[in-house]
């Protein structure tokens, strides 16, 4: 468990300035510091709520909703590490979702973070794939 | 060598879905079997209608598995009931099925085909996704991707009967459209204050020195209503009576500042998506007299800034004729459903012939046949007669999604939805760095 071993500093903003450089180029307006797309690298937006342990979490997202929500719990569900996942809105009028992850074996935290990564690599073929469909598409077809 | 059994037939039992299925099966190759199946309406389609029929030769395990899965993936709609609902494809769910997320399977089964594709107003399928994802893509298409509208208006004078929030109001739900350059790369967002919790204001004593031309579009709007004196006496019409007695969308003015001549100049000028929106009505002697600052937003703030007109999706439907339907009910069958969904074949000599496919001695007649399940609007009509009642069986496929994005104008339909993925995937990223910077 390496990362248990991270120190509380490292939620300083110093390491976000170096992160967003790697995203240069891959965001439509990375030089926008206003675009609230971007400035979601720089806050903190995920804690893990009281009495959680290492294979049975919950996780408070701020400023997400359903549209993650439901595809993160998909993702993660895929797992077959994970023995359960869901996903919860406590409340209509705070902008919090909550995500339940119980695993097997690993953490909830890496289950957490695979589904991010599947979820990304998904979002990478549906491109990819849109792309090459459009352009079948485009191309004149005889009448 | 190329040998063994083979197995084919057409039509089936009593269903017009699939044409022809043949299997074979490679005499050095025991395990593997090849199926050809040609079907109308989909391969989905013909396969579901075909595997009642075909499992009862099949003892190859795989093969049922894998009719099972088609079937699987069928939501059963009845007259009042809808069955099989829910997605079951995870891990542990099913014994002896896998469904982890694997990259490549994804990759394989994953399609996309596009039906439609015209600057404001596309339609395609997204096939072998689930609906927690396809949704994600509607939500962010409705909710999160930017565009431009009036966000602050300065009334210096109105005199319409119109009050002025009204006004704004109205003002504000006007769609623009312009460079689309210009509003994507060049246009910045305009700064935003943060309240205690998620809500966001403008920063009010910033207000003033927060404005440039990378991040406010100035747009007026000054008009007075007069008499026009070229009217016949006892003229009723206001349009004819009075000038500028309407107020249109088209009236709003554009003030370009800055660098924003570069962008927005001649045909990517920013105007109104459409200029015939009423705006307000005028009498003679009164007048609008209004500044307005346009900025970024997202439809989760205000529907205002929503890029889309729709961005919708349904399933594709199925429909499987389980017994033959003939002669007068095959034409009434056909009227249960918009045109084009149902066709009407003649029975050939060789399915007449055929003990026990309920075609016998009906030589000649009309059989019910499914041509274009997509055109299905699922009305259900069908399942209200009797005459049909156990000949058909009404479904959606659950992975099939039909998409329909109608775009506003500042971004062209089909950039919406790549924009909409790389939007979630913006969010991965956030979220993973976050991830790494948790207090655990």
């Amino acid at each position: 468990m390496a990362p248990k071993t991270k120190p509380a500093e490292a939620v300083v903003s110093e390491d976000d300035v170096s992160m967003n450089d790697e995203l240069v180029g891959d965001s439509p307006s990375n030089d926008d510091p206003h675009n609230p797309a971007r400035m979601a690298f720089g806050e903190q937006r995920i804690r893990i709520l009281p009495g959680s342990s290492d294979t049975a979490a919950s996780f408070e997202f701020k400023g997400e909703d359903h549209t993650l929500g439901n595809a993160l719990r998909y993702i993660i569900m895929k797992n077959p590490k994970v023995e359960f996942c869901g996903y919860s809105i406590p409340h209509p009028s705070e902008d919090l979702m909550n995500i339940r992850i119980q695993t097997y074996e690993g953490t909830a935290v890496e289950a957490l973070e695979k589904g991010l990564d599947d979820l990304s690599d998904l979002c990478d073929v549906v491109e990819e794939k849109f792309i090459e469909a459009r352009d079948e598409y485009g191309t004149p077809m005889e009448t | 060598m190329l040998q063994s059994f083979r197995l084919t037939r057409n039509g089936g039992e009593g269903s017009g879905q699939w044409t022809k299925i043949s299997c074979r099966r490679l005499l050095q190759e025991p395990m593997r079997l090849t199926i050809l199946v040609e079907a109308r309406g989909g391969l989905t389609n013909g396969l579901s209608a075909a595997s009642d029929w075909l499992a009862q030769f099949l003892r190859d395990a795989d093969l049922r598995d894998f009719l099972k899965s088609i079937k699987k993936k069928i939501i059963g709609i009845n007259s009042e009931t809808v069955t099989n609902v829910t997605s079951t494809d995870f891990p542990g769910h099913w014994p002896g099925e896998d469904n982890s997320w694997s990259l490549d399977s994804f990759r394989n089964t994953f399609k996309i085909n596009i039906h439609n594709n015209d600057p404001l107003d596309s339609s395609f399928s997204l096939v072998g996704i689930d609906a927690a994802v396809a949704n994600a893509f509607r939500r962010i298409m409705i909710a999160e991707i930017p565009s431009v509208a009036i966000e602050a208006v300065f009334v210096h004078n109105n005199t319409s009967v119109i009050q002025d929030e009204v006004l704004c109001q109205r003002l504000g739900l006007v769609p623009f459209q312009g460079g689309k350059e210009g509003i994507q790369e060049f246009l910045k967002w305009h700064p935003r204050k943060k309240d205690d919790g998620m809500n966001t204001v403008v920063e009010e004593e910033e207000e003033e020195n927060t404005k440039f031309d990378y991040n406010t579009i100035i747009l007026s709007l000054k008009i007075t209503c007069t008499r026009n004196k070229e009217a016949e006496r006892g003229e009723r019409d206001p349009l004819k009576a009075y000038h500028n007695a309407h107020v249109y969308a088209r009236d709003i003015q554009f003030k370009p500042f800055g660098r924003q001549e570069q962008y927005f100049s001649g045909e990517d000028a920013i105007r109104p998506t459409n200029p015939d929106i009423l705006v307000a009505k005028l009498r003679p002697g009164q007048c609008i007299d209004i500044d307005m600052h346009a900025f970024k937003g997202v439809g989760s703030d205000h529907a205002k800034f929503s890029p889309v007109a729709t961005a919708s999706y349904r399933l594709l439907p199925t429909i499987t004729i389980m017994k033959p339907i003939l002669g007068k009910d095959a034409e009434k069958f056909a009227r249960c459903f918009p045109q084009g969904v149902i066709g009407l074949e003649k029975v050939t000599k060789k399915e007449a012939q055929r003990k026990g496919s309920g075609y016998e001695g009906h030589e000649g007649e009309n059989k019910a046949v499914v041509v274009d399940p997509m055109k299905d609007t699922v009305s259900r009509e069908c399942l209200r007669h009797e005459e049909f009642e156990g000949k058909v069986k009404l479904g959606r496929i659950r992975d099939h999604f039909i998409f329909s994005v109608e775009s506003v104008g500042q971004w062209e339909s089909d950039a919406l939805f790549l924009e909409s993925v790389k939007v979630l995937k913006m969010k991965c990223a956030a979220l993973k760095q976050n991830l790494q910077t948790m207090n655990r």
